[in-house]
């Protein structure tokens, strides 16, 4: 009884300290990026212990939204905005929401380890995906169907995916989607026919296959380099997108310090590559 | 009615009353606001205001000056208020928006048609790249393409597995519980049955998705891994304790009597509990399929990881499909809040309420039906 006491009287102050703990800064937006957003919330605010900061996620549509209704200072994206989102913003706050580049992201296709194939073209991903290359024997390998997997259609890298990888063209149906890369690398780790695509900092239990730009052209891997240089041609940015008249004192420096040198080395740790330094602000 | 109260009603007691009644009705009030908000959000939709089509002219930034303000405003779509609370320069980038939205918009020959009509949502249509007509779910896309049929038929698939599976288990379990069981294997049995619903949905969805997908595959030899199949047995596990605890209230519940009537006669206890007492639970028994099956349809966690999740019309229980709860879960974040796809989201929450409402009240009817045949009234 004593014990339970206690555990109540714990939950409570628990509660009333969360109560309390006013957030100054609130981030709202990708689910891609609530990781990444959190850990740079974390080490920001272990430097800066008079800022809080609450992030939290709904996906890039939500932040948006959010944005426009004055609910969060930050919207973290993993898309661009789209033309009928600035429509409400300028609506709202009559100006043009501000956007910053604040990570880059490189996009690996996954194959089985034992998958014969080492490398593929961007078109030959592409036609595996919308359905026009069926079986791996097209493109080198085993007689066998392709079972194709891909991330759910809210997400920033589905739909990065498609205009880049399938030019526009939808995903063939038979396509089967999953809601997270964790989960399209262990289906692809677990089939041998399968094929699946994610971040490349991903990817414990599948190959990353080379990537040719054309067909015919030099592979190349998915790593820091490649991707950060540009060289790997399936990368994409994170974003992030603020109220222009917002942009001052405690939230202009957050945003300011994500984009330095400091913030970009946090970035990695999660599992995104840092900026290129020329889009850095030092 | 027939009771007066021969004391005066204590306040406190009335207080109490008072409240309950208040609570329960909370309960109708809140599943009604939450029914009319689904409701009001797809609206739109169903009435056919929404318009996915690509709009036909744009006004160029630089004719701002020389248009009447009036055309302007139509074409903005604001209201007279709204327009006099807008500066020039907003007017001017909201124009400028406007046309990079229709730069962003496609060459597509279907980007001018207005795909949340109905007959694009119910019936198949061949749009431009596809060979035949199809019956599709394809909501980001140049053109996005609506078609509910896919996925309704899917949710209809995994609980038609789902209950395949569930019911025979359940009602066997509940049968043997009730009526055949020793005390002290029904002591154990129904705890341990129960206890099945405390496995929270995601856990029984990984579980489907890592280990029994792989077993599954082994014993079918299906293409897929993932498959309605195999969503309809996790589901089935989901759905297995509630089938089972209200089946066996209602075999518990019929009189002792009807058993010792039948033992009397000589019939053996297997036979008096097959041949009596579940025909004397029917309705019962009939009410926890029923609600069995509303868990099913509802369920998105499980379907949302063991599906598959590919929207293909297909009957055939191999390969994977993609349902009502698990679109709605997977795609809500996304979309601009208040766009077609946003409200076709909202379109299949309406849909699915319908379902489980009608279900329900059919079950009800029916249930009613047994019960007076039971009673030999007509």
């Amino acid at each position: 009884m004593n014990l339970l006491q206690q555990a109540l009287v714990l939950t409570a102050i628990a509660g009333v300290g969360v109560v309390t703990a006013f957030a100054d800064i609130t981030v709202k937006g990708s689910d891609t990026m609530v990781i990444l957003g959190q850990k740079w919330a974390e080490v920001y605010m272990q430097q800066h212990a008079a800022v809080k900061i609450q992030v939290t996620g709904g996906g890039s549509g939500i932040g948006f939204a959010a944005l426009q209704n004055k609910q969060t200072d930050l919207a973290n994206a993993s898309r661009r905005i789209k033309a009928k989102e600035v429509e409400t913003c300028l609506k709202a706050f009559g100006k043009r929401p501000r956007e910053y580049a604040v990570a880059k992201d490189g996009l690996s296709v996954y194959v089985h380890v034992e998958n014969p194939v080492t490398q593929l073209s961007v078109e030959e991903v592409g036609a595996i995906f919308s359905g026009r290359i069926k079986n791996w024997q097209e493109v080198g390998g085993p007689d066998a169907l392709i079972i194709r997997y891909s991330r759910e259609n809210s997400s920033g890298t589905y739909e990065f995916f498609k205009d880049h990888v399938l030019q526009g063209k939808d995903f063939a149906p038979a396509v089967q989607t999953l809601a997270g890369t964790a989960q399209v690398l262990q289906a692809v780790a677990k089939d041998k026919r399968s094929i699946g695509y994610g971040g490349a900092a991903y990817g414990q239990g599948a190959k990353h296959l080379k990537i040719s730009p054309v067909k015919g052209g030099i592979a190349i891997e998915p790593t820091e380099e490649t991707v950060v240089s540009n060289q790997y041609p399936i990368s994409r940015f994170l974003y992030l997108y603020l109220n222009p008249e917002l942009e001052k004192g405690e939230l202009k420096a957050y945003v300011d310090w994500i984009r330095s040198d400091d913030g970009q080395r946090v970035v990695k740790d999660v599992g995104y590559f840092p900026l290129p330094t020329n889009l850095r602000r030092n | 009615m027939g009771i007066h109260r021969s004391h005066r009603v204590r306040p406190l007691e009335w207080l109490a009353e008072q409240l309950i009644r208040l609570l329960s009705l909370t309960a109708i009030l809140v599943v009604f606001l939450i029914f009319l908000f689904v409701g009001r959000e797809s609206l739109p939709i169903v009435l056919g205001q929404m318009n996915s089509a690509a709009p036909q002219t744009v006004i160029p930034v630089e004719q701002f000056d020389s248009l009447p303000s009036e055309r302007i405003r139509a074409y903005l779509g604001l209201s007279a208020k709204e327009f006099q609370s807008l500066n020039q320069e907003t007017l001017k980038a909201l124009l400028e928006i406007r046309v990079e939205a229709a730069l962003e918009g496609s060459t597509n020959r279907d980007a001018g048609l207005n795909t949340t009509e109905w007959r694009y949502l119910l019936k198949p249509y061949q749009w431009s790249d596809y060979e035949r007509p199809v019956y599709i779910w394809q909501p980001v896309s140049e053109v996005p393409k609506y078609n509910l049929v896919p996925l309704l038929v899917g949710s209809l698939k995994t609980t038609l597995a789902a209950l395949f599976f569930s019911v025979p288990i359940a009602l066997g379990a509940a049968l043997y519980v009730s009526q055949l069981a020793s005390p002290s294997a029904k002591e154990l049995i129904k705890p341990a049955i129960e206890l099945l619903s405390a496995i929270p949905s995601v856990v029984l969805g990984s579980f489907a998705m890592l280990v029994l997908a792989t077993a599954l595959q082994a014993l079918t030899g299906s293409q897929f891994r993932l498959n309605a199949l195999l969503a309809g047995i996790a589901l089935g596990m989901a759905s297995i304790p509630v089938i089972f605890s209200l089946a066996e209230d209602a075999l518990t519940s019929v009189p002792v009597a009807y058993t010792q009537a039948a033992l009397a006669l000589g019939a053996s206890r297997w036979r008096a509990a097959w041949q009596i007492v579940l025909p004397a639970a029917i309705p019962g028994v009939f009410a926890a399929v029923v609600l069995g099956f509303g868990r099913c349809i509802g369920e998105t966690m499980v379907v949302l990881l063991a599906s598959g999740n590919a929207s293909i019309l297909s009957g055939s229980f191999l390969d994977p499909c993609r349902t009502l709860t698990a679109t709605i879960a997977a795609e809500l974040g996304e979309p601009v809040v208040g766009s077609h796809h946003y409200r076709m989201l909202f379109l299949l929450g309406t849909l699915l309420f319908t379902v489980t409402f009608l279900t329900n009240v059919v079950g009800d009817l029916v249930m009613h039906r047994l019960k007076s045949g039971l009673e030999g009234r007509k």
